[in-house]
């Protein structure tokens, strides 16, 4: 009998694979510097995040007890940092089904960090530190920008997105050159909104440098918070763009259990609509949060990402050892 | 009728598209930090062979097209239809001129081609990679010259024009390359 065709060897070169272990350090080292604390959080949770647009793994325990794999560290650090950690950082896996591409991988690894006392803007400013020092040849004095979401759509797809309504978006795209199918032209803004930003303004951000963006929607906050006192409200959240590539996201978190409680459940609704699975909400989380999470900003990093711009390579399959597909 | 969801898009994957089956080129993967997944696909349609761009919200479903490659004898033309067999059963189905645009200056008697079905009938037909075949007309070789360079145009049995080297002659059999109409070699039957 033939042995069935395997493709056992990795994906990535030895040399990119130094690549990781000398970025891996240099990352330890900039912060161990800076004295933030480099943490662990387990990678499997009895509850799991709730964005409907996330889709988590999961595994059942011997006892059949559903432990969900991280999709990012944050509901776990958080209570760290409410137990009084301090600025803590972590370098784990995180766990997203259903994405896959040459920007994605089910399995990837994250950097994420916290820094009570800052604010978005402080954090981003770190951000740039950190991310000068490990590009290669690293950041130049003005290699970095910082965008607001209105102007980047109004910059690089010629359109408020703020006053366009449905249709006025899905014109947008069309004068773009998308075509798009039947499902998508229903009265859905946000959805309007991420297609232009996926197809047109993100593929134009952080070409030659840096585009830090900022003052997200209020209805894209997440789990940032968001500033009543500017009309509209925004959301005080960022996200790190480089040669058209998202690496980073972070928030001004938000600190109140109330509203956190009312988020989740806004979600789970928003699950149970679309027919998805309803993962418990993190009690723990919100428990914490109640104790008091101290007003700090957090923020993910993709190192596979990162490691990808620092290389010049085109293909997430090229920086990892094993893809899901060899995995 | 089966179905693809997006996450089982690849390149190669046959589907319906707009009424007429495609071939999917290239599928894209793309999702902002916080927001909607999307598959941005480069599809080829497989009767006017165009390409066309589309994104699919990901999770979406679309319908699978009933399209197979399959290898089949070439018989004859009538001038309207060309006629094929599948060598197995020795069943026979005809094309039109549609289905062979592109192919029918290379077709030749007992070929095996890889005809391609849409719900049982021909969509298009591709020729071997490399054909022999006959050359009926074209200038007097130039005897003993089989080292200057220089071409010449030859019109082969099929009705196929292609640039030959000055010493092929009439009658002589050639070794065509399909995918480029280039000549290859001279070839022995």
């Amino acid at each position: 009998m033939t042995p069935p065709l395997v493709h056992w060897q990795p994906t990535a070169s030895l040399q990119i694979l130094q690549l990781r272990a000398r970025t891996l350090a240099r990352i330890r080292q900039f912060f161990d510097s800076r004295k933030v604390l480099e943490v662990e959080t387990p990678l499997l949770s009895a509850a799991a995040n709730t964005d409907p647009q996330l889709e988590n793994f999961s595994t059942l325990t011997g006892s059949g007890k559903r432990l969900y794999l991280n999709s990012s560290p944050e509901f776990a650090m958080k209570r760290l940092l409410a137990a009084g950690s301090g600025p803590i950082y972590q370098i784990c896996k995180a766990f997203r089904q259903e994405e896959s591409g040459r920007c994605h991988n089910p399995e990837f690894t994250l950097l994420e960090w916290y820094r009570p006392g800052f604010d978005h803007h402080q954090l981003m400013d770190e951000v740039e530190q950190l991310v000068g020092i490990l590009l290669d040849p690293p950041l130049t004095p003005n290699g970095s920008e910082r965008l607001a979401w209105r102007e980047a759509f109004q910059r690089h797809a010629n359109i408020d997105p703020i006053r366009a309504d449905c249709s006025g978006l899905m014109k947008c795209t069309r004068n773009h050159g998308i075509s798009t199918t039947d499902r998508l032209a229903d009265g859905d803004r946000e959805g309007w909104l991420d297609l232009l930003m996926t197809h047109v303004v993100q593929p134009r951000l952080g070409r030659g440098r840096l585009t830090f963006l900022f003052d997200y929607p209020a209805s894209q906050a997440a789990l940032s918070r968001i500033d009543h006192t500017v009309d509209p409200p925004t959301a005080e959240r960022f996200e790190l763009f480089l040669e058209g590539i998202e690496l980073a996201n972070g928030f001004h978190e938000l600190t109140d259990s109330k509203e956190q409680r009312q988020r989740f459940l806004q979600d789970r609704q928003q699950r149970s609509k679309a027919g998805l699975p309803l993962p418990p909400l993190d009690e723990n989380l919100l428990a914490a949060l109640e104790h008091g999470l101290p007003d700090c900003s957090g923020v993910a990093l993709g190192i596979d990402r990162l490691l990808m711009l620092i290389s010049g390579t085109t293909h997430i399959d090229q920086v990892l050892s094993f893809p899901s597909a060899r995995a | 009728m089966a179905s693809y969801s997006t996450n089982e898009f690849k390149r190669g994957l046959k589907v319906m598209l707009d009424g007429d089956p495609a071939a999917i080129i290239e599928n894209e993967f793309v999702k902002p930090g916080k927001g909607q997944a999307f598959n941005r696909v480069k599809l080829r349609n497989l009767k006017t062979g165009r390409v066309i761009e589309r994104t699919f919200k990901s999770g979406e479903s679309i319908e699978a097209a009933d399209v197979i490659e399959t290898d089949m004898q070439y018989l004859y033309s009538d001038g309207d239809n060309w006629h094929f067999m599948d060598p197995e059963t020795f069943e026979q189905i005809s094309a039109d001129e549609k289905a062979v645009t592109e192919a029918k200056q290379w077709l030749k008697e007992q070929d095996i081609c890889t005809v391609t079905l849409w719900n049982g009938v021909p969509l298009s037909v591709t020729p071997p990679n490399h054909v022999i075949l006959k050359v009926t007309e074209t200038e007097p070789g130039i005897r003993g010259d089989t080292a200057t360079g220089g071409n010449k145009p030859a019109t082969l049995e099929t009705g196929a024009v292609v640039q030959v080297p000055l010493f092929v002659n009439e009658g002589d059999l050639i070794k065509v390359d399909t995918r480029t109409g280039s000549y290859v070699s001279r070839a022995k039957e």
